[in-house]
């Protein structure tokens, strides 16, 4: 099991701050709260595409990102597997290209998933020489959750993966995500706005409000939950 | 009258190839520097960037025998660094093909920039950071992403360069001088206008004639690679 731990602040220019603690150490924790709260925004603070004006995040015994003694992986360093809401398939390249962009360039202690099971799992054998324009909303999703994990990552970012796919199809890409977790057992965060997903999958829900936590559920036994006055 | 390949005159042969090869020369050599820069105005805010914006489109306003000029006395035997290239390496620029070249690469520089530029803003910086999230670092990113999703753009950039080079008139007579042999299209269709009789103008419609052709050529090449960019993109 791996320990997260996040504490940052950030303020943009619009006004909107985020400034939030959680520590996790369960295998899907599930980060709720309404649109614009910041979930998104945590999401690109752990994966190092966006800067935090202070904080720290620690993965285990790894420090990602620690502003009082200037650290601050970049993302290729950070080995977090990060599924955009809207996938961002590169357009060029074919879906086999795309799978294995990330496993080209994995570290080498890394022990990441095949590409023939990853295909298989996730049932893309038929795709892998389409371009991502071809593809329908539940492959494209299927193609991004199998690059981010071609990559061996240590932890997987998932930005609310069912909410571009059509409603008749959530059943089923929520039955891939859940025999991935199962499969790997990659430690993820999960990002939702919709309480049925989170019961579904979440071993821990921390919950989100206008760039603040506001309850992780449940809390650590024996742990600090976190959250700084 | 002595006529050479495709009815022209081997020195009016002559001035297309050298024209030519300068510009895309010029143009090969100003790429890095045009990507570098295109992609910073359109992804980077810097201090300076208003001036560094305007510094680079005066060749496009200011009249091409200033530029020729100023490139002399920044280049010439005895200029800025002209002089330092003389005695540093034995060098001279100015009044040789490189300055033929180079005169042709300002010149085309502001049209590669601004195309580049607004390539890169087409493309949408978030592929690039999907692309650092799975390991690969900027420069990475930036060839294997940005890159070619902003290649017809960058394309269109080279081509149009390419076409101003190849016109290049005012700043090549003063910095690359007209010496036969070393002399561009357009100096070369300006010399024998100024000829009298019917042999030149023969001369010149050929020349002109040719000129047009080889425009049509290269755009013709642009539209082919897009058009090969963009079918592999819906194969």
């Amino acid at each position: 099991m791996i320990r997260l731990e996040f504490a940052c602040s950030l303020r943009y220019s619009s006004g909107f701050t985020l400034d939030a603690a959680f520590t996790t150490r369960t295998s899907v924790t599930v980060l709720s709260g309404a649109s614009g709260s910041g979930k998104t925004t945590i999401l690109s603070v752990l994966a190092g595409l966006r800067r935090p004006d202070r904080g720290r995040i620690r993965l285990d015994s790894t420090t990602l990102f620690d502003s009082d003694v200037g650290i601050n992986l970049p993302p290729e360093a950070r080995r977090i597997g990060y599924v955009f809401q809207d996938y961002l398939l590169f357009p060029h390249l074919n879906v086999r290209r795309n799978l294995l962009y990330g496993w080209h360039r994995r570290s080498a202690d890394a022990r990441p998933p095949s590409l023939e099971r990853v295909v298989e799992v996730l049932e893309l054998g038929d795709l892998l020489d389409r371009l991502p324009h071809a593809l329908s909303g539940g492959q494209r999703q299927r193609v991004a959750l199998g690059r981010a994990l071609l990559c061996g990552p240590r932890l997987l970012l998932l930005d609310e993966p069912l909410a571009s796919v059509d409603e008749l199809l959530r059943e089923r890409v929520l039955g891939y995500i859940e025999q991935v977790l199962h499969e790997w057992d990659i430690p993820t965060l999960y990002v939702t706005h919709n309480a049925g997903e989170a019961e579904r999958l979440a071993r821990q829900v921390v919950r989100v409000e206008v760039g603040r936590v506001i309850s992780i559920e449940p809390p650590i036994p024996g742990s600090d939950p976190g959250i700084k006055a | 009258m002595d006529m050479g390949f495709l009815g022209l005159a081997a020195e009016d042969w002559r001035a297309l190839a050298f024209s030519a090869g300068v510009s895309a020369v010029g143009v090969v050599g100003s790429l890095p520097f045009g990507l570098l820069l295109g992609w910073l105005l359109a992804r980077r805010t810097f201090p300076g960037k208003t001036l560094l914006e305007t510094l680079l489109n005066l060749p496009l306003v200011l009249p091409p025998v200033v530029t020729g000029y100023l490139l002399l006395v920044l280049l010439g035997r005895r200029g800025w660094l002209g002089a330092w290239l003389f005695d540093a390496f034995g060098m001279e620029v100015a009044f040789t093909w490189m300055a033929a070249a180079l005169a042709g690469a300002v010149m085309g520089f502001p049209l590669l920039v601004r195309a580049v530029r607004v390539a890169f803003q087409g493309v949408d910086p978030r592929f690039a950071q999907a692309a650092r999230s799975l390991g690969a670092g900027p420069l990475d990113a930036f060839l294997t992403v940005s890159l070619p999703l902003a290649r017809h753009g960058v394309i269109a950039g080279v081509v149009l360069a390419f076409a101003r080079g190849l016109g290049e008139f005012g700043a090549t007579l003063l910095f690359a001088g007209s010496q036969p042999g070393r002399r561009t299209l357009a100096v070369q269709l300006y010399i024998l206008h100024e000829q009298p009789g019917d042999a030149y103008e023969q001369r010149l419609w050929r020349l002109v004639t040719a000129a047009i052709v080889l425009s049509c050529v290269a755009l013709a090449a642009s539209e082919y690679l897009e058009r090969r960019g963009a079918r592999r993109d819906s194969a």
